[in-house]
């Protein structure tokens, strides 16, 4: 089984946003990057199929120095090699383009399986994992809970609103992981330090070959502007006994908020 | 003139129209006012007889319908050829869908298809000349970022519960198309559905929110929040704290790593308000938090801030609005 897991390097989820001046970046000063939290949730995924079925995981990351210490870590989780997509054209990339990108590295390189999470925190577009499938023209399980392999079939099962979808099917897939898919194992020491001796392949757009087709879609989607939520007007305390507390709200809730 | 139309992809399930598509379908319509193009619905399913009307009475104008066994139940492959079918067709600058599990796995598929971009999770449109401009929620709607897509051709889903409903006309007369589409091989299938026990309303989807966090101080207490809900009709939410503990379902999880809402009325009970499930409820139109802690983050994005003890609150609450609801 060869598996590839897209990884994303992303703010933590900890950070208070702040908007550069530029009005399209976020402040990167003193912002620490982590493993996408979905992605943490392939990875494991992935070192759990190969505890099973044997294997190889590759692991995918795209972007800038940001990138180096999170596949690091990924590869200290039991990913046994990590290949980092770095080029100065890869700069803001919009899904599409992203997509593009990560399934050069991944086509014609025998990969059963890929995973990735189910959004990458940040530009929260749910998108990467279906294009990739797409771009390869393989089969595709989103929002993933659940995952079996055997042999060349797979079953997975899938969180849609108010159920579950369960998705048969065959392999090459890409699946992407929703949260509730397996519990993140996290390295011990002893794997930190062996992982420092495997191997991050860079790769930049010429040697990928997708120089042309992310100069050509690059541009499709831009972000114009970054602004922050409108702030919410602060609201009032509503004192009493509980009994006098409650009787307000609804009086509230029915004649102001008009809601209920 | 193509050049200016719209395609809204209609989502059922079961033979039950989504909600979140008809908001969708009336923004188009809005949107396209100015416009003068074309807003065609595009319903993809087995049987349509029942579910047309549905459809026209928001009067758009046209319907293409292409049914058959195959889309009883969703794949992404077979339900990907069948709008690639559509959209080649009437070749649209804008396809719009709603933003559920069905579109989020769909229309980016169709997007990358035609080499054109898509923008998830759209809450608000801009119109810039003839271009449309969409706004998403980003970093977890700490932040909100402003597209423009330079393209003839241009995917978005829009978030339920944010774009109005049109008034529905029972009786207009749309002209009604049924497409059929040359047949695939579908690689992945459903194969079951297993509906989930608790949460009857999807959390996204619902007017009314009502969550529990640390607070609550423990799973048995759930029925309590859960009475609140019924009450209202509303949709049982959790803070990651009590989703880690184990004490609920991932699905009711509100905020990073969890769902996203924007219901009419979002009521916190025993929530401190980490960063990251303050924003993921943010854009609540009403909050009411309930806790002990006068203190709690929470209380800086609440309409009404009541400090107390929920378990005293929260009961006392659903009594008086079953008093109200039995009065009107």
């Amino acid at each position: 089984m060869k598996i590839a897991v897209c990884i994303k390097a992303v703010p933590d989820t900890e950070t208070k946003i702040a908007i550069a001046s530029d009005k399209i970046h976020i402040e990167t000063a003193g912002v620490k990057y982590i493993t996408s939290p979905y992605d943490e949730f392939a990875i494991e995924e992935a070192v759990k199929i190969k505890e099973k079925h044997g294997g190889e995981i590759v692991g995918i990351s795209l972007g800038g120095a940001e990138v180096t210490e999170v596949l690091k870590n990924s590869l200290a989780r039991g990913l046994d090699t990590a290949l980092h997509l770095k080029d100065d054209l890869f700069a803001d990339l919009n899904p599409l383009s992203t997509a593009g990108c990560l399934a050069a590295a991944i086509r014609n390189e025998n990969f059963d399986i890929v995973l990735c999470g189910q959004q990458g925190v940040g530009g929260d577009n749910n998108q990467v994992p279906t294009i990739i499938a797409e771009l390869l023209n393989w089969s595709q399980v989103n929002q993933i809970v659940k995952l079996d392999i055997e042999g060349k079939e797979f079953k997975a099962e899938r969180e849609i609103e108010g159920a579950h979808e369960i998705v048969a099917g065959v392999l090459p897939a890409v699946f992407s992981a929703q949260k509730d898919l397996n519990t993140p194992r996290y390295p011990s020491i002893k794997e930190i330090m062996a992982a420092k001796r495997k191997e991050i392949t860079i790769k930049d757009a010429e040697s990928l070959g997708v120089k042309d087709a992310i100069t050509k879609t690059k541009d499709l989607v831009v972000l114009k502007e970054l602004s922050m939520p409108p702030a919410r007007t602060q609201g009032r305390k509503i004192e009493g006994s509980a009994d006098e507390q409650v009787k307000q709200l609804v009086q509230l809730l029915r004649m102001e908020a008009k809601v209920i | 003139m193509a050049d200016k139309d719209f395609l809204v992809f209609i989502e059922q399930r079961q033979g039950v129209i989504k909600k979140a598509s008809l908001e969708v379908l009336s923004e188009a319509i809005r949107q396209n006012k100015d416009k003068n193009g074309t807003v065609t619905a595009v319903l993809i399913c087995a049987d349509s007889t029942l579910l047309v009307k549905n459809i026209t009475c928001f009067q758009p104008n046209k319907v293409i319908v292409i049914s058959g066994h195959e889309y009883s139940e969703y794949s992404t492959e077979s339900y990907a050829n069948a709008l690639q079918t559509v959209v080649e067709k009437l070749n649209p600058k804008y396809t719009f869908a709603a933003n559920t599990a069905m579109g989020k796995d769909l229309i980016p598929r169709v997007a990358a298809h035609f080499t054109s971009p898509c923008v998830t999770d759209v809450v608000e449109l801009i119109a810039e000349g003839s271009n449309l401009l969409a706004v998403k929620p980003m970093y977890s709607a700490k932040s909100y970022g402003k597209f423009a897509f330079n393209s003839d051709m241009s995917f978005m889903t829009l978030r339920p519960n944010v774009f109005p409903l049109a008034e529905k006309n029972e009786s207009a007369s749309v002209p009604v198309e049924t497409l059929s589409c040359p047949p695939i091989e579908v690689r992945a299938k459903v194969v079951e559905t297993k509906a989930s026990e608790k949460q009857k309303m999807e959390l996204t989807e619902a007017p009314i929110i009502v969550s529990g966090g640390r607070g609550i101080k423990g799973p048995e207490n759930w029925a309590m929040l859960q009475d609140l809900c019924d009450v209202l009709g509303a949709a049982l939410g959790a803070s990651r704290a009590v989703v880690d503990a184990g004490w609920i379902d991932h699905q009711h999880q509100v905020g990073q790593t969890g769902k996203t809402v924007s219901p009419q009325l979002y009521i916190a009970c025993g929530i401190s308000g980490a960063i990251q499930h303050l924003a993921g409820m943010n854009s609540s139109k009403n909050i009411v938090a309930i806790n002990n802690n006068p203190d709690a983050p929470i209380f800086k994005l609440a309409t009404y801030g009541l400090v107390g003890d929920v378990f005293e609150i929260v009961p006392k609450l659903t009594e008086e609005i079953k008093k109200l609801k039995g009065e009107s």
